[in-house]
């Protein structure tokens, strides 16, 4: 993973509170297989209407989402952080995170910051009044200035460390291979595993065709 | 200590734990994988040069894409069959597990798991899709996960995880007729908001809980995560173990005695302190539906479409202007009178036998509108052959239902099952978002009974609007 300690850009303000993952990207470009490649679906269906923010040319090359809200709400596909950073985005802004979205983020060095309600008006201010205003966000001091306006954000330390770091959790925990071996031989027999399989016996499923 | 079902089940499963602001690692009891959220993670291991570290604790099915029709023919849509084929290729490679389309152990994930008696008390679930809460009906610790986390509980059988909070749900009082765990779950949505249950671990308590089924319960904890927590729990009792019981995967003899022993620990010490504590009365619960794009604006069917003007926040006011604009309908308009073109009976969240059992019931010797469509979508393909040895699948027939093969389906369209633009759903899934199931498409969250309800009547309606019918039906003769 990158390392994350400062960052520049455009900021975006996208005045909309409970943006769910389903708005970030529609379930029909989840198919994909690749991890890469899903610029285009980002926020695919607000996109056709012009008047959306990122349709606006000072907003097109933002890196920095101003968001309300509950951002990232609903299902848990990590897509839409890799659709925001597809796009371009490094930072997302907003009062509220779902906390899976907010997880997600975390794995894949999109930081994710909390910023107080008051705080999340002034940069919207600052960014709709001033159209393509670049917002340096610091990772080091959990500021995001956009003009005159310096706000604080939150992020949890252990979060902060890694991107900084730009470290990789499977790695991390590797490191505790001899516990998770040690913790294994202490499980119950009662608990499940999945091999070898057991079922009821296999049953024809009947295929269902369309009513005429 | 005393201690609350949550942090019991997560204390049994701490490998570490962490210090200096690092997160636990927690060991994963079960690990649940579909085909949409697993190739990224698949092809991590790959590159990385790592195993599944436990395939025996690993299992995968087919859901979010495969199709309810024709199933015996090649997928049409070539992106939905690279996607199912990538799953074959990555279980075969990595020693998996997969209940394929045409198996009788296909479906949905969250149906699949409870039914193969995989999910038990006191387990970590997890699996990379929120509605994973679900398996907190037995008093497991279960929540959703993302790509990344998929890929390190495949590498390690272990995530780091920050501790949640705990927050209570007691809901007193029993369920008036027509009434049903789904209205429990919308009412509570409405209450705390998508929002409320951020951080938290939801635990679900009180008279009208007990007296649930499990797959009642289920459905209750399966919207969990539409409060925003990841995880929602109820403690187990004898009516999980008698659902366990049996079960191909379920233990057996001692093993069971042991099982049982424990797992009657596992509940809130009555010293215990919540969080957070919320309380609802589930004596005079209406029928509960959704009239905009997200599950927490949700109102009993007695009530109107609100009215944008008389809300003071601002914001509240733009999102539900927002919301009603996308539903296309008029403020004020009482919900008993918003007609529906499709009425889709399935999910994770309602689609298991005893929700097909409750339409059924309802529709048998009835004829729907014929203003609408009404799809039928079993949970799993054992929930299909069991409805179809109850004879449940010749009422819908009858009724003039499509009876079809299993999956997440209309939920979100992934597969061919959408909404055309415009089009409203009466629908017993989880989710009413902008497009959910389908571009442009407009989604009403209903039980089982109020869907049934409405494919009779055409219009957003709750089985007392049919006795109704009835008996003014009886006064005219």
């Amino acid at each position: 993973m990158e390392k994350f300690t400062t960052h520049t850009g455009v900021g975006v303000p996208l005045r909309r509170s409970n943006v769910d993952t389903d708005q970030i990207i529609p379930a029909v470009y989840l198919k994909r297989v690749t991890r890469t490649g899903f610029e285009d679906a980002l926020f695919s269906a607000w996109r056709s209407d012009e008047s959306f923010v990122l349709n606006q040319p000072a907003y097109t090359t933002g890196s920095v989402l101003v968001a309300g809200p509950d951002f990232g709400t609903g299902s848990s596909r990590e897509h839409a952080v890799w659709a925001l950073k597809d796009y371009g985005f490094k930072v997302v802004l907003s009062t509220r995170f779902a906390d899976i979205f907010r997880g997600n983020s975390g794995k894949q060095g999109l930081l994710a910051g909390q910023v107080a309600p008051e705080d999340i008006e002034l940069l919207w201010k600052v960014l709709e009044t001033k159209p393509g205003t670049e917002v340096t966000v610091s990772l080091i001091d959990r500021t995001a200035t956009a003009d005159d306006v310096v706000v604080p954000f939150q992020v949890d330390d252990y979060t902060r460390w890694r991107l900084i770091e730009g470290l990789d959790d499977i790695g991390l925990t590797l490191q505790h291979s001899d516990e998770i071996a040690e913790f294994e031989t202490t499980r119950a027999a009662w608990r499940p595993t999945t091999l070898p399989a057991k079922h009821l016996p296999p049953v024809e499923i009947v295929a269902a065709r369309p009513v005429s | 200590m005393a201690g609350t079902l949550a942090e019991k089940v997560w204390d049994a499963h701490l490998v570490r734990r962490g210090s200096d602001g690092a997160p636990d690692l927690l060991y994963i009891d079960l690990h649940l994988v579909h085909e949409v959220t697993s190739p990224q993670a698949f092809e991590g291991l790959r590159l990385a040069g790592r195993p599944v570290r436990r395939p025996d604790l690993t299992i995968a099915t087919e859901d979010h894409n495969t199709p309810t029709l024709n199933i015996d023919l090649p997928i049409a849509d070539l992106t939905s069959r690279t996607q199912i084929d990538t799953l074959r290729n990555n279980a075969k490679e990595f020693g998996i597990r997969l209940h394929s389309l045409g198996d009788a152990d296909q479906g949905i994930v969250h149906v699949v798991g409870p039914q193969l008696g995989l999910t038990m008390p006191g387990l970590t679930v997890v699996c990379g899709d929120s509605h994973t809460s679900t398996h907190g009906a037995f008093g497991a610790l279960a929540f959703g996960i993302g790509t990344s986390e998929v890929e390190h509980v495949m590498a390690t059988q272990t995530l780091p995880l920050a501790p949640f909070k705990t927050m209570a749900i007691t809901v007193n009082g029993a369920l008036p007729e027509g009434s049903t765990a789904k209205d429990i779950i919308l009412a509570v949505i409405a209450k705390i908001g998508t929002g409320g249950g951020q951080g938290y671990v939801l635990e679900y308590r009180g008279e009208a809980i007990r007296a649930l089924s499990m797959e009642g319960r289920m459905t209750i904890c399966n919207m969990s995560i539409e409060a925003g927590a990841r995880a929602g729990m109820i403690a187990p009792d004898d009516i999980t173990f008698d659902y366990l019981e049996g079960r191909p995967h379920a233990p057996e003899g001692a093993d069971w005695d042991a099982a049982v022993e424990y797992w009657r620990t596992l509940k809130t010490d009555d010293d215990a302190t919540f969080d957070t504590e919320v309380f609802l009365e589930a004596t005079d619960l209406e029928p509960f539906v959704t009239w905009g794009t997200n599950p927490g604006q949700g109102l009993p069917l007695s009530a109107n479409v609100p009215i944008p003007s008389e809300i003071a926040d601002e914001n509240d006011r733009f999102t539900a202007e927002r919301a009603i604009e996308y539903m296309g309908l008029n403020p004020g308009t009482p919900l008993r009178d918003i007609a529906i073109d499709t009425v889709f009976i399935g999910s994770c969240t309602n689609g298991r036998i005893e929700d097909l059992r409750a339409v059924a019931e309802i529709v048998e010797g009835k004829k729907k509108a014929d203003t609408l469509r009404v799809l039928v979508v079993p949970g799993s393909a054992r929930v299909r052959l069991q409805a179809e040895a109850e004879g449940l699948d010749k009422v819908f027939l009858d009724f003039g239902a499509e009876w079809r093969n299993a999956g997440c389906s209309m939920c979100l369209g992934m597969n061919p099952d959408q909404l055309a633009p415009g089009e409203r759903s009466a629908s017993t899934s989880n989710r009413n978002f902008e497009g959910r199931q389908g571009k442009g498409g407009r989604t009403h969250l209903v039980s089982p009974l109020v869907a049934a309800a409405t494919a009779i009547r055409g219009t957003l309606s709750s089985p007392s609007d049919l006795a109704k019918d009835a008996a003014d039906a009886l006064a005219s003769a």
